[in-house]
């Protein structure tokens, strides 16, 4: 897009001042060539919701934000609910609190090499991927209302982890105020056998290399060392957070007249939050939450599965667990006053930085991981949140790479085996039930995240810790 | 232009993150029909599935607009619980209630290599309108 359009406040914050019936500026972290290269589309999508009732200090996009559905993925807005503030279904997306999840192995590169194979082997064996896979659990109506209620929590009393994991979780792997009886029967019947699935498009399972550590300080309390092996899971809440997606959509898009609420594109659809409707989206999406958490701690006790049977002995254990479509209650200062925000995050990773009550012991002081997805070909990041991203954006930083190139231009210039063959050749391992997925998902249709994160970092969004390069991918 | 001498036939269209599907025809209902073989051809190829199995489908909304994102949503959701992909559609609208009987079969990994599974229709570029030429157009953006 064309950066006239902005005021440059200093090398990576760009503002839309207010005009028409935007209630705040628009925000764009990036840098020139960044926010060239985004479409105009984050622009229109990013003022829009600049419009929504009750929105505070302003709508932001994060360094990878791009055209999305409403709100620009890579959104980020706050809502006050005693200023008529709103919660979106779109602001959230459908795959409700879809996220990454980063394990520790204990092994190191070496120790691996000549495993690589057998390991590749046994987690796509292991582990349930893309389209038409079931899990092995079968969930009957106890089962689903325990999971829609504890999360990680219930997947532990199910046997499926440890306590230890719990800490190393968004929310200590329970999101609170999650009520079942607002998820509705279609979207429990879509979710009954997946638990414990990876699903498919950008979802993966990726054993990776600690390649570079940027902050040693900080990698060593995150128990990163260069040339360790971590696992890392990227999925969400599966076929019932898009079933709450797709339901509360339609019921926001339909119900948006009674709120008095202008739409100014429908699907940025809404309601007050304190609204009978709001409350129960807040509910629904809530527990949605809980089935991601439990989902991505299903697939690291099946991980963990995996890796004991081809290294007997070794367990990994979480670094940590974040969601990147989130709408949640925290505490903000605005203007020197703590207040209660509803934060949606769509596309965009919590960051919370060095002291905040919220966080476990072991990150009080470094500030929480944020981890940051890359492509199956480049890298992925380890960043830790920082102190001033409080004030730049209710601390959020990116969440990923974002596409640079659309699915069907990817298939027409890639051909999955041959893309498989040259990861190889890169010593990379791809394993998928789909060769036109992973051409769908080549390297080079993705941004360079690099450029992403570094931007984070420079803008005080988050700090980069370590870059991890992927050695086996496995692909929904 | 006479629109009967459209032939029906569906397309999809960029979206930087995931894909719209577009159905064109000289009716309403084929147009439907075509935006619904497009979203297939989003997770396989549609000659590749064969129609042994039938599914009844029906919705209603309060425009064209939402009833085609009814419509795409209740086929992702039929294909999700029933592990189904469909090939063809029979649809009829009337005074915005949508009755259809979708054909496909079970899906085969092997067979149909599916690249990846729609999370559901989006109102994002979701339009539902008739050309200058006759020529209905329904089409909205998935999410994958």
């Amino acid at each position: 897009m064309d950066t006239s359009q902005f005021i440059q406040r200093d090398k990576t914050c760009w503002e839309i001042k207010p005009n028409g019936t935007m209630r705040v500026p628009a925000i764009i972290y990036a840098d020139a060539q960044l926010l060239q290269d985004m479409d105009q589309k984050v622009y229109e999508q990013l003022t829009n919701v600049a419009t929504l009732p009750g929105i505070v200090e302003a709508a932001y996009a994060m360094p990878d934000a791009h055209w999305g559905y409403g709100f620009p993925i890579g959104g980020v807005a706050a809502f006050d609910p005693e200023q008529g503030g709103v919660v979106s279904a779109g602001g959230v997306g459908f795959d409700i609190s879809c996220g990454v999840r980063t394990l520790h192995t204990g092994l190191n590169i070496a120790g691996l090499q000549a495993h690589k194979q057998a390991l590749a082997d046994e987690l796509f064996r292991t582990v349930p991927a893309g389209v038409g896979s079931r899990g092995r659990i079968h969930l009957n109506h106890k089962s689903m209302q325990g999971m829609l209620t504890g999360g990680a929590r219930w997947a532990l009393e199910e046997g499926f982890g440890e306590d230890q994991d719990l800490e190393r979780i968004e929310d200590h792997g329970c999101m609170a105020g999650a009520e079942p009886k607002y998820v509705s029967s279609r979207a429990r019947e879509r979710q009954k056998d997946e638990m414990g699935t990876l699903g498919s498009g950008n979802h993966y399972l990726e054993v990776q290399r600690v390649a570079e550590i940027f902050d040693h300080c900080v990698a060593g309390i995150f128990g990163l060392r260069v040339n360790d092996v971590v696992i890392s899971i990227h999925c969400g809440s599966r076929g019932l957070g898009h079933q709450i997606g797709t339901e509360f959509l339609k019921n926001m898009v339909t119900s948006a007249a009674q709120y008095q609420i202008v739409l100014p594109d429908r699907e940025l659809a809404c309601a007050p939050l304190t609204s009978p409707l709001g409350k129960q989206y807040l509910g629904a999406m809530r527990a949605g939450i809980n089935c991601a958490l439990a989902n991505r701690q299903i697939i690291t006790h099946l991980t963990r599965q995996a890796v004991a049977r081809v290294f007997p002995g070794v367990h990994p254990g979480l670094l940590y667990d974040v969601s990147h479509n989130t709408c949640k209650l925290e505490q903000h200062t605005i203007d020197g006053q703590k207040k209660a925000l509803y934060v949606h995050r769509k596309g965009a990773t919590r960051a919370f930085g060095p002291g905040h009550p919220d966080l476990p012991p072991v990150f009080k002081e470094t500030g929480q991981p944020v981890l940051i997805g890359g492509s199956m070909g480049t890298g992925s990041y380890v960043l830790c949140g920082a102190k001033e991203s409080e004030q730049r954006s209710f601390s959020s930083a990116c969440h990923g790479a974002g596409r640079a190139m659309s699915r069907s231009k990817a298939t027409k210039q890639w051909q999955g085996r041959t893309l498989v063959d040259e990861l190889a050749a890169q010593g990379i391992i791809i394993r998928s039930p789909s060769m036109r997925g992973v051409a769908e998902e080549a390297p080079a249709a993705y941004k360079d995240v690099g450029a992403v994160v570094d931007i984070a970092d420079q803008a005080g969004l988050a700090r980069k810790v370590a870059r991890l390069e992927p050695v086996i991918c496995i692909k929904g | 232009m006479n629109s009967k001498a459209i032939a029906p036939h569906w397309e999809h269209f960029e979206h930087e993150a995931d894909i719209g599907i577009r159905g064109i025809a000289p009716t309403l209902e084929q147009a439907f029909e075509q935006t619904a073989v497009a979203m297939t051809a989003v997770i396989t190829n549609p000659d590749q599935v064969s129609a042994s199995k039938a599914v009844s489908i029906r919705c209603e909304a309060t425009d064209k607009e939402l009833l085609l994102v009814d419509w795409i949503n209740e086929l992702v959701y039929q294909m999700a619980v029933q592990g189904l992909l469909f090939k063809r559609y029979q649809v009829a609208i009337q005074n915005g209630n949508l009755s259809a009987t979708a054909f496909g079969e079970v899906v085969d990994r092997q067979k149909h290599q599916p690249a990846v599974e729609i999370k559901g229709a989006t109102f994002t570029g979701l339009s539902v309108y008739q050309q200058a030429d006759g020529a209905w157009i329904a089409q909205c953006i998935v999410d994958v």
